[in-house]
């Protein structure tokens, strides 16, 4: 814990873009997260991992209130989630979000599906945001398909894409749902690739991955969740030599 | 010993012959085996049966165009009742000499549906252009204006009365229908139940019994003096019935959308009108066009029950030349006829629908 704060102090004054305080979530009586407290920078690059079933896509779904927390607090960018559908607005605005199956608009082209949430949630001139989507377009490797149809393109491509309509929205925070756990093994690097592109822009990020290769070069922090509670944070250097739960022993040694 | 394991060049070889052409579909389609070869004898045998005899009481023993007197001592078809009434079938009890205006009203009608097939049309404007058809529409019926004698909706029938209601019928219970579904999904218990109550009600009675209502219960409880229009009311009654069945279509094509669509309009920042408007729907809705169809050529064929409530539409007008003795004995013409007509407005409709299920594809 220690290396990780040295490391934070060392930027110059970071700003809390994230603030978790003691949230509880259930799904009917099921206690699914416990007593989360999580605080994040802006810059920062996380990586949630933990074996399935331990509550990591739901507490970064709750972080954009896809799902709903039942206690405690989370501040994003300064505005707390609560029932107030204007504040869940703006915050949705600010935090983008890549799924597993990419979840693309089938029914619209990749070009319609980048400029979608610009015109409409940020009001952006059409030729503005259609300027901007093949700029992130571009980014993604994938400026030459923008006249086509999700169903016409590869798992990889169209996770790319779906990075790039992200981006679009120009969040402050991108969440990350296992982006390559719906892939075929030799389109993971691709999608991995431009994730990498984005931390290394300074992109603040949390991804919930199994590939710990990202998590080795790119997390500044790696946190390990079981059983709905965050058991071990730490650098990754310190993470994966260094375990100091004995869950994160057994996680480790099972994957790796 | 290295030559051995060479891999000769790949050949690309024809099918056989007796697998490809007529004689392969001959084969495989009619005479694959000894039931299904015997099947094709006899339904071949069938067809002879009945096809030529058909054909010649059609075209070659009937008459086309003659006074009823001829019809009397032909074999064939008496296809001149058709012609002979042709003004009253279409145009019912509207006034001679006046029969231009729902003749002019039809083509406009049936001009705008053309027009709206194409989608790149699908505006705003287009719904202003309708509201105008509707009021042109009514004024070139109604008349009143422009040296236009004064014609009673109670003489509206016809063809003129069927495409009517059927038409307008569709166009609005569409939208409603499209309401109700998503007021059934809603998560307002108060609206909810509501639309559950409206759905379930008016799908509980048959159309019949509602034109009935509409036609004879409605009007007692409206105060003395005040009265609706009877085609009116039975157009209003078509839209409510329509309506409460597109909205189960409706509600399966919105049950099959997966969640990930609704997480990812939201996580956008999408809010919930824009994520139906701009999501939702257009994918829900394309995936109800073969169900919703189907639902709007009943409506279209179920406009006939306007009978009930002693509106003249096209086939009542039929029945109604058919009861004039000259003519009696005809029947099978003239229904063929309304058959035929029928069939080529049903026709359309299911071809269009194809074609935009086609054009809307997007692949997988």
């Amino acid at each position: 814990m220690n290396e990780t704060q040295n490391l934070t102090e060392a930027k110059a004054a970071p700003k809390l873009i994230i603030e978790v305080n003691s949230m509880h979530k259930w799904y009917a009586d099921f206690h699914v997260l416990s007593d989360i407290n999580l605080k994040v920078e802006l810059g920062e690059r996380i990586v949630i991992c933990g074996p399935s079933g331990s509550g990591k896509s739901t507490l970064i779904r709750c972080i954009n209130r896809l799902e709903e927390h039942q206690r405690g607090q989370i501040i994003v960018n300064g505005t707390e989630l609560t029932n107030d559908i204007k504040n869940i607005e703006k915050v949705r605005t600010e935090v983008g979000m890549v799924f597993q199956h990419f979840n693309l608009f089938p029914h619209l082209t990749i070009i319609e599906n980048l400029t979608l949430g610009p015109i409409w949630v940020r009001k952006t001139p059409k030729k503005e945001a259609e300027e901007m989507a093949m700029m992130y377009l571009e980014k993604v490797h994938i400026a030459e398909q923008a006249k086509k149809f999700p169903g016409q393109l590869s798992g990889g491509q169209q996770q790319r894409v779906a990075i790039a309509r992200s981006l679009c929205m120009k969040p402050e925070v991108m969440l990350f749902d296992e982006p390559t756990s719906a892939l075929d093994p030799e389109m993971i690097k691709e999608v991995l690739d431009v994730m990498i592109e984005r931390a290394e822009e300074g992109m603040t990020m949390l991804v919930v991955t199994h590939e710990m290769g990202f998590a080795k070069s790119v997390a500044d922090r790696v946190m390990f969740m079981d059983e709905g509670q965050i058991v071990e944070q730490n650098s990754p250097h310190e993470f994966f030599d260094n375990p100091q739960h004995e869950r994160t022993k057994l996680f480790l040694s099972q994957i790796l | 010993m290295s030559d051995a394991t060479i891999t000769p060049p790949r050949e690309f070889l024809k099918p056989p012959v007796t697998e490809v052409g007529v004689l392969g579909w001959l084969h495989s389609n009619l005479f694959n085996n000894w039931y299904n070869s015997l099947l094709t004898i006899l339904v071949l045998l069938a067809l002879w049966q009945v096809v030529p005899p058909f054909f010649s009481w059609t075209f070659i023993d009937s008459v086309w165009n003659t006074p009823a007197e001829v019809c009397r001592d032909i074999d064939g078809a008496c296809w001149s009742i058709i012609p002979k009434n042709i003004s009253f079938i279409l145009f019912g009890f509207f006034p001679d000499g006046q029969q231009w205006r729902p003749g002019l009203a039809m083509v406009l009608l049936v001009g705008l549906v053309v027009f709206s097939a194409d989608r790149k049309r699908w505006k705003k404007s287009l719904g202003v252009y309708w509201l105008i058809n509707l009021v042109v529409m009514g004024t070139l019926m109604y008349g009143g204006v422009f040296g236009m004698p004064v014609v009673e909706t109670s003489q509206w029938s016809g063809l003129p009365l069927t495409f009517m209601l059927s038409l307008f019928g569709m166009v609005a219970a569409y939208p409603f229908g499209v309401f109700l579904a998503l007021g059934r999904r809603s998560k307002m218990p108060a609206i909810k139940t509501l639309c559950v109550i409206y759905i379930e009600m008016i799908r509980g009675v048959p159309l019949i019994s509602l034109l009935f209502m509409s036609s004879v219960m409605f009007p007692l409880f409206l105060p003395e003096g005040v009265t609706i229009n009877t085609v009116l009311r039975a157009q209003l009654a078509i839209i409510l019935f329509t309506a409460a069945y597109i909205a189960e279509v409706v509600r399966g094509g919105l049950q099959a959308m997966p969640r990930g669509q609704f997480e990812a309009a939201d996580s956008l920042g999408l809010n919930y009108n824009q994520t139906m408007r701009l999501i939702i729907l257009p994918q829900a809705l394309k995936i109800v066009i073969p169900p919703s169809l189907g639902i709007l050529l009943s409506a279209f064929k179920d406009t006939s029950l306007v009978v009930i409530i002693s509106l003249y539409d096209v086939l009542k007008t039929t029945k109604v030349t058919l009861s004039n003795p000259k003519w009696t004995g005809y029947s099978t013409e003239a229904y063929i006829f309304l058959a035929v007509l029928y069939f080529v407005c049903c026709y359309a409709m299911s071809s269009y629908s194809r074609r935009l299920e086609k054009e809307l594809h997007t692949g997988r």
